[in-house]
C-alpha cells in the first residue's frame, strides 16, 4: 500500500483530538516531527494497519472536539493509521452525524420521525429554526429513540469535552435552550420515568429500572445482580448454553433466532479467537427499549457480556451503541469502567480464571448498522454495508472471526434464565415465545413508555395499560420495517408465531398507536424518505427502489381511489423486487409498512 | 514438454437447474454453472477478474427453500439445490432492477442492456418524468481518461481492482451514502491530486462506459468513434520485461484505446501507465 497524502495540515486541536485517542505519534511516518531516524526505516505496515477499526473511534474524536472533519483532520487521522484517504473519506461521509464541510460547532438534532411528527415535530422545527441563528445547525433527525417523550430534540455542542442536551419533550423554547447552552439545560427525567410499570411486582427485565443506583455496582449486587454470573461458573460453558436452549429464548432485535443455537454454533467452532458483540444500534423508529435498559440497569448489560462470552468462548466483547445516546454512553461507560476496577471485568473475572474484556464503539447516525454484518463492517472501520451471507457471522463475523451478535433485550434475558433456570423461564409465555418480553408503546397512548409483559398478551391488552386515547385510526407494529394493523384487531397475540398468522411482524416490540392527527400518507411519506435516507445504497432495488417508492408516494400524497392505483400498482412491482432481490432486511422490509397500510388499512382507497 | 499445472482435484457435486442436472467442481458459483449449460443470466456487476460484489441483483435466480432470491454470481452452489433461472419471480426482480437503472442512469454505452430490456419488457419511462437521476456533469480533469458518473451503476469494480484485490493504490472509494452514495477520491478533488498512478485497470473493468479513454470520449462527443470500423490487434508491451498483453484499439489507423486480455496468466488484464497510456510514440509521424 503506498498512500498519498495531500498538503492539508490539521490544525493543533484536531491533532490533540486524534492524538487523544492514539497517543503521540512515534514517527514522521505518522506524522511526527522528521527525525534522522525517520530516514532509515520506515514504519507502518501490517502494525498500523491492525488498528483500522480505530478509524471510526478517530472521526468521532475529531467531530466531538471541532465539530466537523476537514481535509487536514482526516488526513492526519490516515497517516496515524495508514489507512488511504480516499477510504477514511467513504467512511466518513457515510454516516449522517458527521460532516466534511464546515459546520457550526453546536449541532440540534431534531426528531422528525413518527411519534414526534404525530407530536408536532414539524411546527417544533419551524420555531426553532426561527428563533436560532447561524450559530447553531440544525438538522432534522430520524428517530432519536425518545418516543415517549415526544417530540424530542438532541443538541450536540462540539469542544473538549463535548457537551449533549436532550430536550424532551420538547418546546422551541427548551429546545432552543438545549442547544444554545448545553451546560445549563435542564436535567433528563431519570430513566424509571420510561417505566410506568417501575417499582410493580413481578417484573422480571425491568425490576430493577427505577430502584436500583445505575451508576453503583454495590447496589446492583444488593438487588441481585452477579448471582447469574456465578450461576454461570457453577454450570460451565456448555451448561449455560444448555440452560438457554431449553429456556427457548429467541433473538429479540427482531429476526427472533434462537439463541442457544447461535451460542453453540459459535461454541464449536475451531477458529480463534471468538468475538461478542451487543447490538445497541438501536435505530428502529419507535425502539427505545435498549437505551432504558442501558440508562437504568447499565450492569445487567455488563454481567449478561461477560456470561454470553464465557459460554461461546469469547474473551473480548464489543457494544456497538447508536450515536445518539449521550446518556446510555455514560451510564455503560462508568459501569465497565467499576466493573474492570472491582474484578468483575479483565484477566481474572471473579477469580475463576476467565478473562473477558468489553469497550463501546459508538454509531454515527447509520440505521443500517444495527445490520448485522453492516456493524461488523463499521466497528472494522469500513462503510457499513452489509456483507453477503453466507458465510454467517458464526463462522466469518467481526474481523472475519467466529462471532455471536445479540440484542441488549436479548442478552438481558439470559440473567433470569440463570438465576431462576431454564424450566421456570420457559413456563412464561406461550409455548413457542417464552420468556418476559419488552413493548416499546408510543403515540397516541396517556402513558407511553416501555412495558414489560409475558409473551402471549394481545394488542389490546398492551393498549389499554398504556392508556390508548380515542379515535385511534392504526397501530403499527416493529417499527418502519414492521406493519400496520386496524384499530379493531386488538386480539393479536403479540408473539412471533401470532403476529406471523396475522399477516405482520413483531420486529423489536415497536406498538405505535396513532389517531388522525397526521393524516396516514403524510406518515407514509416519512417512512419511505426514512428508508431512502438510511438505504447504504450497495444493491439496485434498495438504493432505487426507496427512491421510486417515495416518489410514489409524494404524488398520490393527497390522492385516493383510481387517482392513486397507478401509483399504488407501480409501488406494488418495486416493492416486490425490494423485498425479492435486496441484499439485507433494510432494503427487503422497506415496503412493508407501506403496503400493510394499503391491504389492511385501506390508505389510498 | 509443457506442464500444465492441473491444481488440487475437486469434487464434483450435482444439483438441479431449471429441471435438468447440473455437475459442477466444488466452490463454483451458480452462474458458473448456467453458464456451462448453456443458460444466459445476465450480470452487469460481475467481473471475471473480481470477487462478486453481488450489488446490480440483475442476476438474481430463485432457489427452492431461500426466502429471497439469490445472486447467482456469487451464491455458491450446494450439492442438492434446487435452482430455477426463469421464474416469473425472477425475472420480476430482473426487469425491475433494469428499470431502477435505466431510470436514473445514463446506460447508453453499457454493453447488451439495452437488449435485455427489451427481452424483460422493462419501462424505465414508468416513473415518470421527475424521477430523480444522478445528474452527473462528465469529469475531465487529466489528459488520460474521462470519469462520467452519469454513467455510473455503483458496481464496485473500479474501487476493487483500485483497492486490494489488484492495483492497491487504493485511490477511490464510495462515498455518500443511498441514492446520493457516488465514487470519489478523498475529499472529491480532482483526479490529479488524488494517489491515483492512471493504471487505467478500474477502466478496464468498468461496464458501463463510465470510465474511458479521454481518446474515446472525445471521438464520442464529436461523433467519430465507429467500433464497426476498428481492429483489435494483441501485442507484448515492449516497456519492460514482465511481458503484459496490449490489445490495441485501432481506428483510422490511430490507437484510440488499449486493452489487455483477462485470461492473461500473469496480468489479468491488468497494467500500468505506460502499457495502458504510453502509445503516443507509436503514432507520432514526424
Amino acid at each position: 500500500m503506498d498512500l498519498h497524502f495531500g498538503d492539508s495540515k490539521p490544525t493543533d486541536d484536531e491533532r490533540a483530538a486524534v492524538d487523544a485517542l492514539l497517543g503521540p505519534p512515534e514517527s514522521s511516518w505518522e506524522g511526527a516531527d522528521r527525525s534522522d531516524a525517520d530516514l532509515r526505516w520506515a514504519r507502518g505496515g501490517r502494525e498500523a494497519r491492525d488498528r483500522r477499526d480505530l478509524l471510526l473511534p478517530g472521526l468521532h474524536a475529531i467531530n466531538d472536539r471541532i465539530g466537523w472533519i476537514s481535509e487536514g483532520a482526516l488526513d492526519y487521522l490516515c497517516r496515524r493509521l495508514t489507512v488511504p484517504p480516499a477510504e477514511a473519506y467513504g467512511v466518513a461521509t457515510f454516516y449522517a452525524m458527521f460532516s466534511v464541510k464546515p459546520r457550526p460547532a453546536t449541532v440540534l438534532h431534531v426528531c422528525t420521525d413518527l411519534a414526534c411528527t404525530a407530536a408536532g415535530a414539524p411546527e417544533l422545527c419551524a420555531g426553532i429554526e426561527a428563533r436560532l441563528g447561524p450559530g447553531v445547525s440544525v438538522e432534522r433527525s430520524p428517530c432519536l429513540g425518545l418516543c415517549e417523550r415526544a417530540p424530542a430534540a438532541l443538541a450536540i455542542r462540539a469542544g473538549d469535552p463535548v457537551r449533549t442536551a436532550v430536550s424532551a419533550p420538547a418546546t422551541v423554547h427548551e429546545a432552543v435552550l438545549a442547544a444554545s447552552s448545553p451546560d445549563s439545560a435542564p436535567q433528563e427525567p431519570p430513566a424509571a420515568m420510561a417505566v410506568p410499570q417501575a417499582g410493580q411486582d413481578g417484573l422480571v427485565l425491568l425490576r430493577r429500572v427505577g430502584a436500583v443506583d445505575p451508576e453503583s455496582l454495590d447496589d446492583y449486587r444488593s438487588h441481585g445482580g452477579y448471582t447469574a454470573l456465578r450461576r454461570a461458573f457453577e454450570l460451565g460453558p456448555a451448561g449455560v448454553i444448555r440452560e438457554v436452549t431449553d429456556s427457548g429464548l429467541v433473538g429479540r432485535g427482531g429476526a427472533a433466532f434462537p439463541t442457544g443455537r447461535k451460542w453453540q454454533a459459535t461454541a464449536s467452532q475451531p477458529d480463534h479467537p471468538h468475538y461478542l458483540v451487543c447490538n445497541a444500534d438501536e435505530s428502529e423508529p419507535g425502539t427505545f427499549k435498549d437505551r432504558v435498559i442501558l440508562e437504568g440497569d447499565p450492569y445487567a448489560l455488563v454481567e449478561a457480556m461477560t456470561i454470553a462470552a464465557y459460554a461461546t468462548g469469547a474473551h473480548k466483547g464489543y457494544v456497538y451503541l447508536r450515536g445518539e445516546y449521550p446518556r446510555a454512553l455514560r451510564r455503560l461507560e462508568h459501569a465497565i469502567a467499576q466493573a474492570r476496577a472491582r474484578g468483575f471485568l479483565g484477566e481474572d473475572v471473579l477469580g475463576q480464571g476467565y478473562a473477558f474484556d468489553m469497550e463501546i464503539r459508538r454509531g454515527a447516525g447509520a440505521y443500517i448498522c444495527g445490520e448485522e454484518t453492516a456493524l461488523f463492517n463499521s466497528i472494522e472501520g469500513y462503510r457499513g454495508e452489509p456483507r453477503s451471507k453466507p458465510p454467517f457471522p458464526v463462522e466469518k463475523g467481526l474481523f472475519g472471526r467466529p462471532t455471536v451478535e445479540n440484542n441488549v433485550e436479548t442478552l438481558v434475558n439470559v440473567l433470569p434464565i440463570l438465576t431462576m433456570g431454564a424450566p421456570a423461564y420457559a413456563a412464561i409465555g406461550t409455548g413457542k415465545s417464552t420468556g418476559p418480553k419488552l413493548f416499546c408503546v408510543s403515540g397516541s397512548v396517556e402513558r407511553p413508555g416501555i412495558y414489560e409483559l409475558p409473551f402471549g398478551a394481545t394488542l389490546g391488552e398492551v393498549l389499554a395499560l398504556a392508556g390508548v386515547r380515542d379515535k385511534l385510526r392504526a397501530v403499527l407494529l416493529g417499527g418502519a420495517a414492521g406493519g400496520f394493523v386496524r384499530p379493531d384487531e386488538t386480539d393479536i397475540p403479540l408473539t412471533f408465531e401470532g403476529t406471523r398468522e396475522a399477516g405482520t411482524t413483531l420486529g423489536s416490540g415497536v406498538v405505535m398507536a396513532f389517531d388522525d392527527t397526521v393524516p396516514l400518507p403524510r406518515l407514509l411519506l416519512r417512512i419511505a424518505e426514512f428508508f431512502r435516507d438510511e438505504s447504504c445504497g450497495q444493491c439496485v432495488p434498495c438504493r432505487v427502489g426507496t427512491v421510486r417508492q417515495e416518489e410514489a408516494l409524494h404524488r398520490i400524497v393527497e390522492r385516493s381511489g383510481a387517482a392513486a392505483a397507478g401509483d399504488i400498482a407501480l409501488l406494488r412491482e418495486v416493492g416486490r423486487a425490494m423485498r425479492d432481490a435486496s441484499i439485507c432486511g433494510l432494503g427487503q422490509t422497506a415496503w412493508n409498512a407501506v403496503e400493510s397500510a394499503i391491504d389492511r388499512l385501506g390508505a389510498y382507497a | 514438454m509443457t506442464v500444465t499445472p492441473l491444481g488440487i482435484p475437486r469434487r464434483l457435486l450435482e444439483f438441479t437447474i431449471d429441471g435438468q442436472e447440473a455437475r459442477v467442481p466444488e466452490g463454483s458459483t451458480i452462474l458458473d454453472a448456467c453458464r456451462a449449460a448453456g443458460k444466459e443470466v445476465p450480470t452487469l456487476c460481475e467481473g471475471d477478474t473480481l470477487r462478486p460484489k453481488n450489488a446490480c441483483r440483475v442476476c438474481v435466480v430463485e432457489v427452492e427453500g431461500s426466502r429471497t432470491l439469490v445472486p447467482a454470481c456469487s451464491r455458491k452452489a450446494e450439492p442438492g439445490m434446487v435452482v430455477h433461472t426463469g421464474t416469473e419471480r425472477a425475472r420480476h426482480s430482473r426487469k425491475i432492477v433494469l428499470e431502477l437503472l435505466a431510470s436514473s442512469v445514463d446506460l447508453s454505452t453499457t454493453p447488451q442492456v439495452a437488449e435485455w430490456i427489451k427481452e424483460y419488457e422493462a419501462k424505465p419511462d414508468r416513473f415518470g418524468p421527475d424521477a430523480a437521476r444522478l445528474n452527473e456533469e462528465p469529469k475531465v480533469d487529466n489528459d488520460l481518461y474521462v470519469r462520467d458518473y452519469d454513467k455510473c451503476i455503483l458496481c464496485y469494480k473500479c474501487v476493487d481492482a483500485c483497492g486490494d484485490q489488484w492495483q492497491n493504490t487504493f485511490a477511490i472509494s464510495v462515498s455518500g451514502r443511498g441514492f446520493d452514495a457516488r465514487i470519489a477520491v478523498e475529499h472529491d478533488a480532482p483526479l490529479t491530486d488524488s494517489a491515483c498512478v492512471y493504471c487505467g485497470n478500474c477502466i478496464e473493468v468498468c461496464p458501463t462506459g463510465a470510465l474511458s479513454f479521454k481518446s474515446e470520449f472525445d471521438m464520442r462527443a464529436a461523433g467519430t468513434w465507429n467500433e464497426s470500423e476498428q481492429t483489435e490487434t494483441t501485442t507484448v508491451c515492449a516497456y519492460c520485461g514482465v511481458g503484459c498483453n496490449l490489445t490495441l484499439h485501432v481506428q483510422d489507423n490511430e490507437i484510440v484505446k488499449v486493452t489487455s486480455p483477462h485470461d492473461n496468466p500473469v496480468t489479468h488484464g491488468n497494467l500500468c501507465i505506460k502499457g495502458r497510456f504510453g502509445y503516443q510514440h507509436v503514432q507520432n509521424r514526424d
